[in-house]
């Protein structure tokens, strides 16, 4: 039933995405698309991978921004993005047939692959772009927060996350209960200040993004002073090459 | 938005056969339009020739059209769903419609029933084929109330311009039946006018800056793409016109939509004559042109959010 479900556990899966420690490795891109091509939802196509236009299925996609402020000063900032798995999702209300569905128990926005029509017309209701069309299966595909991972009992515990989290090698994404407010992710959502993308979409979506921290622009006076390290530490002959090459 | 023929055919295809049934059966609750037989089997089988091409022409676009009836299952939360399920609702009044007229040829109040209840859900079905965009608050240039406004008048208009072909066509006139195009010509072109100046001056709340949520430092900029080439997204979502060409295609469905069926409905004023007939056919013609490239445009112009992260700074 594409409708959203009414009663919920309570339980929001989700993730946590810290944009001050990212840094564009891509290594949750290849590692979701890894794990995902033999999972819920695979294969998880590509097309052409060798040749000139190589096209594919991906559920996670890392772009980078540059942010420039009024001073003229800018940053880059690597920004991962994937489902947000929405409270108010509208990828599910729009779908016509019900495969696209919100689950009660935990939050996690599937697509089931046996009765979606390809319409399109989740991927037009999604604002964050997190449906993939698979040309060659005929049906559209999702992040599905790695949903035959993290309850696999044939896994060892501390496997059971997401294979993006698991991959990332900063520890940039944190993935837990955002319905629960005592939960780890939680509280960091709260102490960094964490921020919900398009809040005016009106989707409340459940993954939160950490924001970068605010550059220091002053030259702080406990700066090391590299050509007096250099004066002080050269022996004669290096003060002699120096001279003689400086002629 | 990547303009699809296949909806944009359907639409106009749909548009008008739904608005010449609205008209119809309007028409004949108040018993203004001929009883003739020629006139009433045109008008039915042209209706349905339109609407159901129009049907299968989106059901085949799908990647899984042998799925395509459980797309009747979620009226309750999908307009898409709702219109699939008019669309096929519909077709009882309007099959009861045809048989009291054409095989009972009867007016009795089954028959001003079947004509009301035919008109309603042609017209809730265009409604809900509007509502499909309108309800998507990711475009902007769709989710506004110019758009049911739109998609209804000008299924109206398409539809009168064809009874009235229709009309000199089978040998009849009916002085209402033009004045009645010239008007939702008119009301059509004035709809259509401001829902262009809509979306030229107005855009959506959503930007770089809230899509990435990196605002409070300043102006956001893609420095790079996640992948090399085009990938779905792009394909489907990142359909850019440029705006010169635009303004020439809005010209275009200004003139052929709605300045030169108005003029050649204005000669079929004058009554059966061949140079009505030909007017009123012509009419048709360049309105239904005009329509499918309003509704290229319709795409063709409509910014998702999505390509927020793709360097577009508006959507």
């Amino acid at each position: 039933m594409t409708c959203l479900p009414k009663t919920s556990s309570g339980k929001k899966l989700g993730l946590v995405i810290d944009l001050d420690i990212c840094v564009g490795c891509h290594a949750c891109a290849t590692s979701c698309k890894e794990w995902n091509t033999s999972g819920y939802s695979a294969p998880l196509t590509d097309l052409d991978p060798y040749g000139a236009e190589p096209d594919g299925v991906w559920f996670n996609l890392v772009h980078s921004f540059e942010v420039k402020n009024e001073g003229g000063d800018s940053q880059t900032v690597n920004f991962p993005r994937s489902c947000l798995h929405c409270d108010d999702a509208p990828c599910v209300t729009v779908c016509p047939t019900g495969a696209s569905y919100k689950r009660e128990e935990d939050g996690i926005v599937l697509v089931n692959g046996d009765t979606c029509i390809d319409c399109k017309l989740c991927s037009w209701a999604c604002p964050y772009g997190a449906r993939e069309y698979d040309t060659d299966t005929g049906v559209m595909k999702k992040c599905t927060l790695c949903v035959d991972k993290i309850y696999n009992q044939n896994l060892p515990e501390h496997s059971r996350v997401p294979a993006c989290v698991a991959a990332c090698p900063t520890g940039a994404r944190s993935f837990g209960d955002l319905g629960d407010p005592n939960s780890g992710v939680s509280k960091l959502v709260k102490d960094r200040e964490g921020f919900d993308l398009m809040p005016e979409q009106g989707c409340s979506p459940v993954n939160k993004y950490l924001p970068p921290r605010v550059r220091q622009t002053e030259v702080r006076e406990d700066t090391p002073h590299l050509q007096a390290q250099v004066s002080d530490t050269a022996n004669a002959l290096l003060k002699w090459i120096d001279k003689a090459l400086s002629r | 938005m990547h303009p699809a023929l296949s909806v944009i055919f359907f639409t106009t295809a749909s548009g008008a056969g739904y608005g010449l049934l609205v008209l119809l059966g309007l028409g004949k609750a108040f018993d203004v339009v001929p009883h003739e037989l020629s006139f009433g089997v045109a008008t039915i089988v042209i209706a349905l020739v339109l609407i159901t091409t129009g049907l299968l022409s989106s059901t085949f676009h799908l990647g899984h059209p042998e799925r395509a009836w459980r797309a009747l299952s979620q009226w309750r939360s999908s307009w898409l769903s709702r219109e699939g399920v008019l669309a096929i609702v519909t077709y009882i009044p309007i099959l009861l419609f045809a048989y009291d007229w054409l095989l009972l040829e009867s007016v009795d109040t089954a028959y001003v029933l079947a004509a009301i209840l035919m008109s309603l859900f042609c017209l809730l079905t265009i409604y809900s084929t509007s509502m499909i965009y309108a309800s998507l608050k990711t475009v902007h240039a769709w989710s506004n109330h110019w758009v049911p406004f739109a998609y209804v008048s000008l299924a109206l208009m398409s539809g009168s311009i064809l009874i009235n072909a229709i009309l000199l066509i089978t040998g009849n006139y009916l002085a209402l039946m033009s004045y009645s195009s010239l008007a939702f010509i008119v009301i059509a072109l004035i709809i259509k006018l401001s829902y262009w100046r809509f979306i030229r001056q107005t855009q959506s709340l959503s930007t770089a800056e809230t899509a990435s949520g990196l605002g409070h430092l300043g102006k956001v900029s893609m420095v790079q793409s996640p992948h090399s080439q085009d990938n779905y997204l792009l394909k489907e979502m990142g359909y850019q016109i440029a705006r010169k060409h635009a303004d020439k295609l809005r010209r275009i469905s200004v003139m052929c939509g709605f300045v030169i069926p108005f003029l050649l409905t204005i000669i079929t004023l004058d009554g059966v004559n061949m140079l009505s007939l030909c007017s009123s056919v012509l009419a048709l013609i360049f309105c239904l042109f005009g329509i499918i490239v309003e509704r290229w445009l319709f795409f063709a112009e409509a910014k998702h959010t999505v390509m927020l992260y793709y360097g577009n700074t508006s959507a």
